[in-house]
């Protein structure tokens, strides 16, 4: 009896390295040289601070990257991120400045600006089949200008409200960041609708192909539509709690996060056109893009130098890993 | 009889797919100044010959020789410089540049390094009045054409490549009339000019205008070459099917007479020109096979079963009942109960890279999910039951379908919609490139579905199978059931005679409207 | 007189582009405040000329079924460089200029290699070497600053016999030398008809990678005289994310006006410097009116959203669901 139960759990974890995908092997990989490469450099790279420290930086682009790994596993992609993050931070600090009512409900209506925008997305890219690509670099465009008519084009005088600020900057848990709980709870709710949720397959049943899934019944359209709406969402939440964490909003403070999220995804090694991924994948991104960054800031190396290493170290890591297998 | 040594020989040509032998040994000699013809059943080989003779596709073994070098073509590019040209079916033109530009593709006159256009222009002139389509203007963009002149576009773009030896694979098929008869005509003038032909049609009545020769394929094979009008009709229908009964069918239990409405019935279907006025009732506990050669609509009728046509004419009755199906989603609902298992399980049946696992519970998420949420006990049990059901040999649920066999893939795509318990099955040539042991399986099981009540819809490609496993069997032709068999009519011969719609053999059938 | 009506359809985009350019400008012209004068339209043609170069980079990669959203960072990039070496006696400039379109053949070429030998997807490839190339754009100019050879600059932003603007000019003379020997090039013809049909083409024998490969370099080079005309206006180089983007965005935009479909094979690139005047035109329409300049961003961003939904309407007619999935 305890035997069976015991090869099998042995049979379960060969199963789960047979399954690791090498990328995601690959960019532990890379994390644990980063952090010994940062080690050389500076002792207090492997302190506990440091490290939790990174892993709240990490938590804001964590959340934005969810929703992008949402969209890309169904094969499409959502470049409206710049802006749907600095529409949710906006927004939500807008409805803080309206009294108690407003601090209430700052959070959620961020989050929903976001959903409202990727419902817009959704509706192009399953309804009118309007490229991903374009239809969200469109609705970009459209956010921006909301954004710009409401702030007037100066930086937003509202602040954010102390829940938000709560959320970024708080400890609940003595010791341990809320933004990197609020990631973990996101990231536990991607794993589990992912796997255990029909809308979850359905993404990746779509992503591998669209037309056998239609044939198969599934409702494909209204799957890719509320798959963007919650990359939307996403988006926006990660607005908040950034502008929770600088206690404001600022304009295009988004700007920063649209490349990370999607090399993030990608080098997490999740299949760029879509269909294979494991959320797993996108935390080691996420974490290898955190800290890559921090030590080419903590090295000193200039923000041109990072944009170089970044470009480089995404198409490097596509060309080994994100070819198509012919 | 022999006018002259041969110009092109092909000589113990064999290609597979998987396990499946498209091309056995296959030999050919084509001779200059004559229109040499290739019969043969769906799947025959003809298709795949042609794709060795063009580059397409390499061999996997044999040689070719033209002009007595031996010559293998890497690309289609190759073999066209060699002068070896196939017409394709509007497979090879461009829907956004002009008839010009498509005709003078490759090999464009240039002047400095730039398209000459108005030489260019002259040219293709040139080679659509010679194949007879000097109506068709030159800067027409080719998506703006109908696919009768399009396929004349094809026909100009072939001879203005100055071919050795011209293919024509069912070109006429999308022809009218009159534009057959000016076809005819340039290619009697070009056997004259010494071009060699190869013409593959299932039209027994053109294949007597032009053929010189002929040459007879089944199973991959070469069966015979005779010259032409040396055979009759029937003899030449006796080469293409045989007579090797391969497969042993289950036993048919005959017709049930319940006083039930029938499990779907369809009343003047149609769909834009492709589909008309289908009309035909389908039982439970019965299997109605589709017949007729490749592309008469049985793929269409499917498909608008299913509510993924939009637009279609006419009313289809489930149970008795008129229902509007939109969608698949619709179509596999509670109410409907339709499963379709789709022609090409590589692209619209599976979806390869992902588990068994996930590919069975694609089509059956309700049977075991509750507000979305994946019971995955439930799920593990039914899956378990339906790899054990339909004895799909995998090593675990989990492995991913690409890595399994193509019977066995196609065990998934059928089990997959069994997952959901369907009562009425449509089947998209299902057996198509799989082995015969599990062909047998998938018979005994289809035949055990009706038994159980499911009311079957099959489209066969393969004659053997309509004869062995339909109740009856509706012929098609050109978007229209053109015949229905039942029971003991449903022979070899009948089923061939009426696919190439010989027993009315007027010229009415060359006109498509 | 059939003739002219195979023209006429041929033309159909490009003709629609002028139409919309020359409605939008009557507007604009009758209703400025100035009226209808010399130096009127040689600042609207200075501000437009620049978006139309990238407007025929983008045309170009779109014939061929591809997109590049490096064309914005390859401007910022070659404006830059151009404020560095574009200076000093006539020889010293000539070279400095044979320079800057070099480095944007270069980069150009960096697109196509890798999106036809390393097989990515042109959107994560060219999202990545913008990226590379807005990094070496920042190693160049940290700061804003630099200079160009001013007596060169003015002539081309000038005025030619008093009245020609001579970006205009320039413009045209591009456009003839670079976009029409290569539409009428066996090259160019390949790249029509892969972007139309890549099966066909293949089948056909004509040049796919030459094709691809050449679209993606022209768009390097036509992007670098954007760049170098940017510098000529502004006189010095700045590495601006936001304006990079801009231009990229607006780049489809122009594009999309000009009657250049984005499923490949059809348009011009002189539909897309008619589209990028109209688009411009549309942008300063607002200003005419009295709006407040604040609207602009959002005005823009809905003429795109429209602009992409027109594609949509094409859906209506596909009667077999399945062509969706084509």
């Amino acid at each position: 009896m305890s035997d069976a139960t015991a090869s099998r759990s042995v049979q379960r974890g060969t199963a789960m390295l047979r399954r690791l995908d090498p990328a995601v092997a690959a960019s532990f990989g890379c994390i644990l040289l980063l952090l010994l490469l940062g080690s050389l450099y500076s002792r207090s790279f492997l302190s506990p601070e440091y490290l939790l420290q990174q892993l709240k930086v990490a938590s804001f682009l964590g959340v934005i990257a969810t929703g992008m790994m949402l969209v890309i596993l169904l094969g499409q992609i959502d470049l409206s991120v710049p802006w749907v993050v600095t529409s949710g931070a906006m927004m939500a600090c807008a409805v803080a400045a309206h009294g108690t009512i407003g601090a209430v409900i700052a959070i959620p209506c961020g989050i929903l600006c976001g959903a409202a925008i990727g419902i817009v997305n959704g509706i192009g890219v399953a309804y009118l089949r309007i490229p991903s690509m374009i239809i969200t670099l469109a609705t970009n465009a459209v956010a921006q200008g909301l954004m710009v008519a409401y702030t007037g084009g100066f930086a937003p005088q509202d602040a954010a409200s102390r829940a938000m600020r709560y959320l970024a900057t708080g400890n609940a848990v003595p010791g341990l960041p809320n933004a990197v709980l609020v990631w973990a709870v996101v990231g536990a709710a991607a794993i589990w609708m992912l796997s255990r949720t029909t809308f979850g397959r359905s993404i990746y049943a779509i992503g591998n192909r669209e037309q056998a899934a239609y044939l198969s019944g599934i409702d494909t359209r209204r799957v890719t539509m509320l798959a963007f709406a919650l990359s939307g969402a996403l988006s926006a939440f990660g607005g908040v709690l950034l502008a929770g964490y600088a206690s404001k909003a600022a304009q295009s403070m988004g700007d920063a996060y649209l490349l990370p999220s999607i090399a993030a995804v990608v080098l997490g090694g999740t299949h760029i056109l879509g269909g294979r991924g494991s959320y797993l994948g996108t935390v080691a991104g996420v974490v290898l893009i955190t800290l890559l960054q921090s030590i080419l800031s903590v090295m000193q190396i200039s923000e041109a130098g990072r944009q170089l290493i970044y470009g480089a170290v995404i198409i490097l890591m596509l060309l080994i890993y994100g070819r198509q297998k012919t | 009889m022999i006018a002259a040594e041969p110009l092109f020989r092909a000589e113990g040509l064999s290609k597979r797919y998987g396990g499946v032998i498209a091309l056995d040994r296959a030999d050919l000699e084509v001779r200059p100044g004559r229109i040499h013809a290739i019969l043969g059943e769906n799947g025959a080989g003809k298709s795949t010959l042609i794709k060795l003779m063009v580059g397409v596709v390499a061999p996997d073994e044999g040689r070719m020789t033209l002009e007595g070098r031996e010559v293998a073509f890497a690309r289609p590019a190759a073999a066209t410089d060699a002068g070896v040209i196939c017409i394709f079916q509007e497979l090879s033109l461009i829907p956004d540049l002009s008839v010009a530009d498509n005709i003078m593709i490759s090999h464009p006159p240039t002047r400095f390094g730039m398209i000459d256009r108005p030489r260019q222009r002259r040219i293709a002139e040139e080679a659509l009045e010679r194949a007879g389509a000097g109506d068709i203007h030159p800067r027409a963009l080719v998506k703006d054409l109908p696919l009768s002149r399009r396929q004349m576009v094809e026909i100009a773009k072939a001879l203005a490549r100055q071919p050795k030896i011209l293919i024509l694979d069912e070109a006429t098929s999308a022809l009218t009339a009159s534009d057959v008869t000016k076809v005819f005509e340039v290619l009697k003038r070009l056997r004259t000019e010494g071009l060699a032909l190869l013409y593959i049609s299932h039209r027994m009545h053109e294949i007597a205008e032009l053929a010189d020769e002929c040459t007879v394929f089944r199973n991959g094979r070469r069966i015979a070459t005779f010259a032409a009008g040396t055979k009759t009709d029937a003899e030449v229908i006796e080469l293409m099917i045989g007579r090797e009964y391969k497969h042993a069918f289950p036993e048919k239990p005959g017709p049930k007479a319940d006083g039930r409405p029938p499990a779907l019935q369809c009343r003047s279907l149609g769909w834009a020109d492709r589909l008309k006025d289908i009309s035909f009732s389908l039982h439970a506990g019965e299997i109605i096979g589709l017949g007729g050669l490749d592309g008469q609509g049985q793929r269409e009728l499917l498909l608008a079963l299913f509510g993924v046509l939009r637009d279609c004419r006419g009313d289809i009755l489930i149970d008795g009942n008129n229902v509007k199906i939109e969608s698949p989603v619709a179509a596999k609902s509670e109410r409907i109960g339709l499963a379709l298992i789709p022609e090409d399980r590589k692209t619209e049946g599976l979806m390869l890279p992902m588990s068994v696992r996930d590919n069975l519970s694609a089509a059956a998420f309700d049977r075991f999910s509750r507000f979305g949420v994946i019971d995955r006990q439930r799920q593990s049990a039914l899956i378990d039951e339906m790899i054990r059901l339909i004895e799909i040999k995998t090593a675990s649920p989990d492995l991913a379908v690409s890595a399994l066999s193509g019977g066995n893939q196609q065990k998934v795509v059928i089990a997959k919609w069994l997952m959901n318990k369907p009562r009425i099955i449509l089947l998209n040539d299902p057996t198509r490139g799989i082995d015969v042991g599990t062909k047998q399986e998938i018979y005994r099981l289809l035949r055990r579905l009706a038994d159980d009540g499911a009311a079957i819809l099959l489209y066969s490609t393969d004659y053997d199978e309509l004869i062995g496993c339909c109740d009856r069997v509706l012929v098609m032709y050109d978007g229209a059931i053109k015949r229905e068999l039942v029971g003991t009519d449903i022979t070899e011969r009948a089923l061939v005679s009426s696919a190439l719609n010989v027993q009315d053999t007027e010229p009415a059938e060359a006109s498509v409207p | 007189m059939t003739e002219w009506r195979y023209w006429f359809s041929e033309q159909r985009g490009t003709l629609l582009a002028i139409g919309i350019f020359v409605a939008m400008f009557l507007i604009y012209a009758t209703n400025h405040p100035a009226g209808f004068s010399v130096n009127m339209v040689q600042t609207a043609a200075n501000k437009a000329t620049l978006l139309a170069f990238v407007a025929m980079a983008q045309a170009i990669v779109v014939i061929t079924a591809g997109i590049d959203l490096s064309v914005g960072m390859i401007l910022t990039l070659t404006n830059c460089l151009a404020s560095w070496i574009v200076v000093g006696t006539a020889t010293e400039t000539a070279l400095g200029v044979i320079g800057v379109l070099g480095a944007g053949l270069l980069c150009g070429m960096i697109n196509g290699a890798v999106v036809i030998f390393g097989r990515l997807q042109p959107i994560v490839t060219t999202i990545a070497t913008g990226a590379m190339y807005y990094g070496v754009a920042l190693f160049l100019r940290p700061n804003p600053g630099g200079s160009v050879n001013e007596t060169l600059a003015d002539a081309l932003t000038g005025r030619l016999f008093g009245v020609l603007p001579t970006s205009l000019m320039a413009l045209a003379v591009t456009a003839l030398v670079i976009w029409v020997p290569y539409s009428r090039s066996v090259v160019g013809r390949a790249a029509f008809a892969t972007g139309s049909s890549e099966v066909a083409a293949y089948m056909s024998g004509a040049p796919i990678r030459a094709a691809k490969f050449t679209a993606y370099t022209l768009a390097g080079l036509l992007s670098a005289i954007g760049g170098l005309f940017l510098t000529f206006f502004s006189y010095t180089g700045e590495a601006a994310y936001a304006s990079g983007n801009a231009y990229t965005l607006f780049s489809i935009a122009a594009v999309v006006l000009g009657g250049v479909s984005l499923m490949g094979g059809r348009g011009s690139a002189i539909g897309a410097i008619f589209g990028a005047l109209a688009f411009r035109t549309i942008g300063d329409l607002l200003f005419v009116f009295d709006f407040d300049p604040l609207w602009q961003p959002l005005f823009q961003g809905l003429v795109l959203m429209l602009a992409v939904s027109i594609g949509a309407f094409g859906l209506v007619r596909v009667r077999n669901r399945l062509e969706w999935f084509g």
